[in-house]
C-alpha cells in the first residue's frame, strides 16, 4: 500500500472531507452565533440553546419523534425478525420470491409514493392522521432494513447450534429464546438502531401520513425554516447531530473493544 | 490360539445369537427429493458397542445418524432404541445425545453453562447440576476452563466441552458426528484413546461417524462400511481387514493387490486360480466359488513377501523387476512389475536395521506369499 503523503493525496482528502462536512461545520459554528442574522458572524453566545427548551413547539415534535422512533423501530424490529427468518428458514415454502421481493422492495420505492399510497389507505379506512398513522407508516417503511440486517447475520447462523440444544432436550420454543435469540441479538439491536435512526429523520412519509398534534421534529424544522431560519433550529440541529454523533462513536467503540478482547481471548486460547 | 488380526476386547455379542439388539435400523430408507440418501438399510448395534459408521462423504452415514438423533425421520422403515420405536419421537425427547462436528458450542455461554444446559432442560435439582458439571469438567480435565467462552478456548479444548456436554445427561447413546475431525493429526491420536476410554468408563453406547479408516479401526467395536446408502459389510476392524467381503471394501480400507481370474481347480483343502495373464495361485480354501466362475483374488501388500531368489519352498511364487522402492523408515514398499505386466505392491517391515537381501530399480524379484495369505473375491 502507497502511504505517502503526496500533494495530490492531500489535496484530495480535505477536498473530500470539505464537500462532506463543510455544511454541518457551518450549521454548529453558526448555532453560537450571537447575531439574529444567520449568515452573519455577531459574536460567540449560547442563547439559542436556552432559547430552544423554551420553544414550546420545538419540544413538543421532539417529543413525538422520540415515541414514534421507539415505537415503529420496536414493532418493526420485531416484524422484521420474524421476516428475516422466515426467509431464511423456509426455503421451500411457495411464492417465496415473490415474498422476499415484496418485503424488500419499499428499500428502493421512493418515499414520496410509500407516504402518498399510505395517505390514501389511511383516507380509505377512515384512519384519522395523527400519531398513530405516523408510527403505523414509519413501522412499514423501517421494517424491511430490519429484515435485510437480521437475515444478514442469519445466512452465517450455524444452524447445528439450533440442533444440538434441541438434542439436548429444549424444545423448539425455548431452543428460540435461549440460542438463537441471544446469537443474533447484536444483529437485532443494530436493526433497531437503523429503524429508529430512520424514522428520526423521516421528513416525506411523515408530512404525508402525520396530522395536527403529531408533528415530529423534522416536520417542525422544515416548516421553521420555511418561514426563515432562525439560530434556534440550528441548534436543534447542532443538538441532534450530536446525539447521533455520541451514539454512532459509542457503538463503534464498543465494537471496536469486542473485536481486540476477542482476538486476545483467541490468543490466549492457542497459548492454551 | 490362532484368530484373525489381533484382539481388541472380550466383547463379541453379535455373535452371540441371544444377544438383545439395542438399536435396530429395520429396512430403513431416506429420500431427499429424488436422491436417495439410505436405501433399505438393515442394522443391528449393541449395547456398549463401540459402532462405527465409515464411508466417503455423501454415503448416507450422517443421514443414519440424524435419523437417529431425531433431526430426520425416515421415508420408510422403522429405527428401535431398547426395543422402541421411535417414530415420532422428536430430537428433545430422545434419549440420545449427539456430538456435532463443528462441536454447536454455544457462544454465548461459558463451558460450565454450555454443559449445564441439558441438565437443565430436565428439570435437575441446581446442586445435583453443580456436582455433575463439577465431574464432567474433570472428566475432560478442563476444570480451570469452567468460566470461559468458547471462543476462548483452542480447538482440542473446544472438542472436549463439547463431549462433556453430550455425555453430561448420561445418555443410552452418545452419537459422535466427525468427532476429531478438526482436530491436527497428534492430537487426533491422543483423543482416539481417550475416546476409548471414556466410552469404557462411561459404559455408553458409541455411534461414531467418520471418513477416517484410521480412526475407525483404532476405536470401533465393528464397523459398518458404507457406499451410495447401503451398507457393505459390517464386521469387527480384522475382520473388515482380513477378510474382506466384497472388491469395494477391500479397496475401500487399506492398501491390496488384486488379481482378476478364473477358479481353475476346486481341491478339498485348496483351489487353484489361473490369472487372467496367465499367473498360477493357489489359495487356502474360504470361499464356494465353483471351477470356472469369475473371481478376484485379493492380497495386502504386507502379507507378500519379495526377493531376489526364488524361495525353495514358496507354494506361490511370481517372477518380475522391481519398479519402485521407498523407504519409509519402519518399512519399505516394493512396487514390482511381474513379467506378465501386472503390477504388484509389496511391503517389508524393516525389523532390523540391516537389510539382507536388499533390491533396486530393474532387479530381478520374486514374489511369494502363503496359500492363507489372501482372500478370493466373488463380489
Amino acid at each position: 500500500m502507497n502511504s505517502t503523503w503526496s500533494r495530490f493525496n492531500i489535496t484530495s482528502i480535505v477536498l473530500g472531507f470539505a464537500f462532506l462536512y463543510l455544511p454541518i461545520v457551518l450549521l454548529i459554528v453558526f448555532s453560537f452565533n450571537e447575531s439574529k442574522l444567520v449568515t452573519v458572524w455577531g459574536g460567540f453566545s449560547t442563547k439559542w440553546y436556552v432559547s430552544l427548551f423554551h420553544n414550546q413547539g420545538l419540544m413538543d415534535a421532539t417529543w413525538v419523534t422520540a415515541r414514534v422512533g421507539v415505537i415503529s423501530a420496536t414493532v418493526a424490529t420485531v416484524l422484521g425478525t420474524l421476516a428475516a427468518l422466515t426467509l431464511t428458514r423456509y426455503t421451500r415454502f411457495k411464492g417465496r420470491v415473490l415474498f422476499s421481493g415484496m418485503v424488500f422492495a419499499p428499500l428502493v420505492m421512493p418515499e414520496v409514493i410509500t407516504g402518498l399510497s399510505l395517505l390514501l389507505l389511511f383516507v380509505a379506512v377512515g384512519l384519522d392522521r395523527g400519531f398513530v398513522t405516523v408510527t403505523l407508516a414509519h413501522i412499514t417503511f423501517t421494517m424491511c432494513f430490519v429484515a435485510v440486517v437480521v437475515q444478514s447475520r442469519l445466512v452465517t447462523f450455524d444452524r447445528s447450534l439450533e440442533e444440538a440444544a434441541m438434542d439436548l432436550g429444549a424444545p423448539p420454543v425455548k431452543t428460540f429464546f435461549q440460542i438463537t435469540l441471544p446469537v443474533i441479538l447484536p444483529a437485532i439491536i443494530s436493526g433497531w438502531m437503523l429503524a429508529f435512526t430512520l424514522s428520526l429523520d423521516d421528513l416525506v412519509i411523515a408530512s404525508f401520513t402525520s396530522g395536527p398534534g403529531a408533528t415530529t421534529l423534522p416536520m417542525k424544522i422544515y416548516s421553521q425554516v420555511r418561514l426563515g431560519v432562525t439560530p434556534e433550529i440550528n441548534a436543534a440541529c447542532t443538538i441532534l447531530i450530536a446525539v447521533v454523533a455520541v451514539g454512532v462513536i459509542i457503538a463503534s467503540i464498543a465494537n471496536k473493544r469486542r473485536e481486540i478482547q476477542r482476538q486476545l481471548d483467541e490468543q490466549a486460547a492457542q497459548r492454551g | 490360539m490362532k484368530s484373525l488380526g489381533s484382539i481388541r476386547r472380550d466383547f463379541s455379542p453379535w455373535n452371540d445369537p441371544n444377544a438383545k439388539p439395542y438399536i435396530q435400523f429395520d429396512k430403513v430408507t431416506k429420500k431427499f427429493g429424488d436422491f436417495t440418501a439410505v436405501n433399505n438399510l438393515s442394522l443391528t448395534i449393541f449395547e456398549r458397542e463401540f459402532f462405527a459408521l465409515l464411508g466417503a462423504s455423501g454415503c448416507g452415514k450422517s443421514t443414519l445418524l440424524r435419523m437417529l438423533a431425531g433431526f430426520e425421520e425416515p421415508s420408510a422403515g422403522r429405527i428401535l432404541l431398547d426395543g422402541q420405536d421411535l417414530r415420532g419421537i422428536p430430537p428433545y425427547k430422545r434419549p440420545v445425545n449427539m456430538m456435532f462436528q463443528s462441536y454447536a458450542l454455544f457462544p454465548h455461554m461459558t463451558v460450565e453453562k454450555n454443559i449445564a444446559f441439558g441438565l437443565k432442560q430436565e428439570g435437575m435439582p441446581g446442586p445435583d447440576i453443580e456436582k455433575r458439571v463439577a465431574e464432567m469438567l474433570k472428566l475432560v480435565k478442563l476444570e480451570q476452563f469452567a468460566k470461559r467462552k468458547p471462543h476462548q478456548l483452542s480447538g482440542g479444548q473446544r472438542q472436549r466441552v463439547a463431549l462433556a456436554r453430550s455425555v453430561a445427561k448420561r445418555p443410552k447413546v452418545l452419537l459422535l458426528d466427525e468427532p476429531l475431525g478438526a482436530l491436527d493429526k497428534k492430537l487426533r491420536e491422543e483423543t482416539q484413546f481417550e475416546l476409548m476410554d471414556l466410552q469404557q468408563e462411561l459404559g455408553l453406547t458409541f455411534v461414531v461417524v467418520t471418513h477416517d479408516q484410521e480412526e475407525a479401526m483404532t476405536m470401533a467395536d465393528r464397523i459398518a462400511i458404507m457406499d451410495k446408502g447401503e451398507v457393505m459389510q459390517v464386521a469387527t476392524p480384522a475382520e473388515i481387514y482380513e477378510a474382506p467381503a466384497s472388491r469395494f471394501v477391500a479397496h475401500f480400507v487399506g492398501n491390496v493387490n488384486m488379481f482378476e481370474g478364473k477358479v481353475a481347480e476346486h481341491m478339498t483343502s485348496t483351489t487353484r486360480i489361473t490369472g487372467a495373464t496367465g499367473a498360477q495361485i493357489v489359495v487356502d480354501n474360504g470361499s464356494n466359488a465353483a471351477a470356472g466362475s469369475d473371481i478376484v483374488f485379493a492380497i495386502r501388500p504386507e502379507k507378500i513377501k519379495v526377493s531376489s531368489k526364488k524361495p525353495a519352498d514358496a507354494v506361490n511364487a511370481l517372477e518380475g523387476e522391481v519398479y519402485d522402492v521407498a523407504y519409509l523408515g519402519d518399512m519399505t514398499v516394493y512396487h514390482i512389475k511381474l513379467d506378465d505386466g501386472q503390477m504388484v505392491r509389496a511391503s517389508a517391515l524393516n525389523a532390523s536395521r540391516i537389510t539382507e537381501d536388499p533390491l533396486t530399480w530393474n532387479d530381478r524379484a520374486w514374489v511369494s506369499f502363503r496359500p492363507d495369505a489372501g482372500v478370493v473375491l466373488t463380489r
